[in-house]
């Protein structure tokens, strides 16, 4: 099931990203690579460069150095909306929602759709009930039941459906590569429960994620691959099913290596 | 094996749902009442102007129930009107504007002093009125954005610059409704004119802040710079990662409010008949106040425009309600000023109906 053991292409690669703050080296020539299909979870201490990284992925951060490729092309994104553009949609731990706003124009918030004919063209009226009928198509999608008015306003809903709406959000757009940075911190064991089951629906639809995450016992039930982040640069990349989640809290804290660690 | 680990998150969502469903149903009539207020925003106001009306049909001696005394009072609440929209727009972006009234009495006095003194056509003069006053807007606009200055700071700042200007470019000299109809630029003073239905008497400037009103609660809610003017306003970060241009929405929004503040000067000018550095004096606090009876959040990202006219209407409500029925200008003041303050209170309340 995990594509890691096939040989295939890499999505989305990157290769020597130098990111400096003044003195301060977040990344140091950090490479990272995400096959077709594969949950890829990333780990690190805080301050490992996970989130300078991810950041430098998609788009809200510009290396220094280095080079990122989607599907063997050369990218540069200068801002969250290009690597949006081209496929990358990103799920923020500040999730990136407005309360107020209700979920179906949540999930088009930034790219609302226009009614067709003059009422867009001249009138730039928004299509809501179209919207709408995406937003529903999109939960669905994903099986989450308990969101079932997309005219509710985000803040009415608990926090694993605030979240399930970001990740379907970011399904419904994402056409290469999703990634979810810490997506079930704040929530409980059911909420994460659903957030973890979506992602491996992400899966199942093909879609690589990558997976941001302090939890051991959420990473090591959906990843396929895990990448372990030290010090600004990866330090390993191993598999689930051949580490234990000591090994995993050992390698990223340094207090074990891998033979072959990148 | 994905499909029993389907069945058991299904589960799980009906407990949430249901976990979701108790808190509600803990809510007895007060909470149900707080949440149908809370899902629209402009009922409140809407039900305090019904019953002032009510209150005050049957408090005084008959005059305030009459057409003529409605007419009165919807061309009072013109000005005022107008000029909200503008300041609802910056408060739903989580800004407020202080120099409202100013940038008016700039562009209103350069209307009239370019067409009588400079001789410029009326239809220009008025244009030229408008840019103005769109760019006085931009400029509060792209200090808040672009220098990132609080706008409480900026507008304060401009208010007083605005101020400045309108009596250093006026020199403090009036001109009177008269003198432009005699010089041929009546249309300056076209929004005074007068339009009756029977004994109720509005203005064509009446009209057009309604018109404005159903313009900008459409743009408001169909149209997606309306949708990012509430992001932005409600989570300026999250409308970021969004992929919303902040800054840009934030600019465009004190441009366009400032053009609403140049028509707002067509319209006082036609209301005064006369273009004074005194005219429309409270009119920053006055849009505030509007504003925030009207239910809009000073927060910002929450309310509705029409909530803000329903806030205009209620001040002159009770201004009048409470004249009429002999109570003297300083309590009026002190009414509208508890008014306000029962407003904010009551949004609290019905904002921690749902958390």
């Amino acid at each position: 099931m995990s594509a890691a053991d096939t040989p295939a292409a890499p999505i989305l690669t990157a290769q020597g990203l130098v990111k400096r703050f003044g003195r301060v080296v977040a990344l140091s020539g950090a490479d990272l690579e995400l096959y077709p299909g594969e949950v890829l979870a990333v780990i690190g201490d805080n301050g490992a460069g996970k989130s300078s990284l991810i950041k430098c992925l998609s788009g809200a951060m510009m290396p220094d150095e280095g080079v990122i490729e989607l599907d063997g092309q050369a990218v540069h994104f200068r801002r969250p909306q290009d690597a949006r553009a081209a496929g990358i949609e990103t799920v923020y731990q500040t999730l990136a929602v407005a309360p107020a706003l209700d979920i179906a124009a949540n999930m088009f918030l930034g790219r609302e759709k226009r009614r067709p004919g003059p009422l867009g063209s001249i009138l730039r009226m928004i299509d809501k009930p179209g919207m709408r009928r995406s937003a529903q198509e999109a939960v669905q999608k994903l099986g989450i039941a308990t969101i079932q008015n997309m005219n509710q306003a985000v803040e009415t809903l608990s926090g694993g459906q605030r979240q399930a709406v970001a990740v379907a959000r970011a399904a419904a757009f994402g056409s290469k590569v999703v990634i979810l940075d810490e997506p079930t911190a704040a929530l409980g064991v059911k909420e994460s429960g659903l957030v973890l089951q979506m992602i491996r629906d992400l899966r199942e639809n093909g879609l690589p994620v990558i997976l941001i995450s302090h939890n051991m016992p959420h990473v090591f039930e959906v990843a396929d691959r895990i990448h372990v982040q030290r010090l600004g640069r990866r330090v390993a990349v191993i598999k689930p099913d051949e580490y234990s989640m000591s090994d995993a809290v050992a390698i990223m804290t340094g207090a074990a290596t891998v033979a072959g660690g990148a | 094996m994905a499909v029993d680990v389907v069945a058991a998150d299904d589960t799980d969502d009906q407990e949430i749902a249901a976990d979701a469903g108790q808190e509600q149903g803990r809510g007895n009539l007060v909470s149900s009442i707080q949440s149908v207020l809370h899902r629209y925003p402009a009922l409140s106001p809407a039900l305090v102007l019904l019953a002032a009306y009510v209150v005050f049909t049957f408090l005084g001696d008959g005059r305030f129930a009459r057409l003529d005394t409605t007419g009165r009072m919807l061309q009072q609440t013109a000005v005022v009107g107008v000029l909200a929209i503008g300041q609802t727009i910056i408060v739903l972006t989580a800004g407020i504007d202080l120099s409202i009234g100013v940038i008016a009495i700039f562009s209103h006095l350069f209307m009239a002093r370019l067409a009588m003194n400079n001789g410029w056509p009326s239809i220009l003069a008025l244009l030229a009125g408008f840019v103005a006053a769109t760019l006085f807007g931009t400029l509060n606009g792209a200090l808040v954005s672009k220098v990132k200055l609080p706008p409480f700071i900026v507008t304060l700042g401009t208010l007083n610059i605005f101020v400045a200007l309108g009596l250093i470019y006026s020199q403090a000299r009036e001109i009177s409704g008269d003198d432009l109809r005699g010089s041929g630029n009546g249309l300056l003073v076209w929004t005074g004119k007068t339009i009756s239905f029977g004994s109720l008497r509005i203005t064509t400037g009446v009209l057009m802040v309604v018109v404005l009103y159903a313009v900008f609660a459409y743009v408001l809610s169909n149209t997606a710079w309306g949708r990012h003017i509430y992001a932005v306003g409600d989570d300026a970060d999250a409308a970021a990662l969004a992929g919303i241009d902040v800054n840009r929405v934030k600019l465009s929004a004190y441009a366009v409010a400032g053009l609403i503040y140049g028509i707002g000067g067509w319209i006082l000018l036609g209301r005064a008949d006369t273009a004074s550095t005194n005219n429309a004096g409270g009119a920053n606090l006055d849009t505030i106040t509007a504003v925030v009876i009207g239910g809009t959040s000073l927060f910002g990202g929450r309310g509705l425009i029409w909530g803000t006219l329903l806030g205009a209407l209620i001040v002159t409500v009770y201004n009048t309600g409470l004249s009429l029925a002999g109570v003297n200008q300083d309590y009026r003041t002190l009414a509208i000023g508890i008014l306000v303050i029962v407003a904010v209170a009551i949004d609290q309340w019905i904002r921690k109906a749902r958390k």
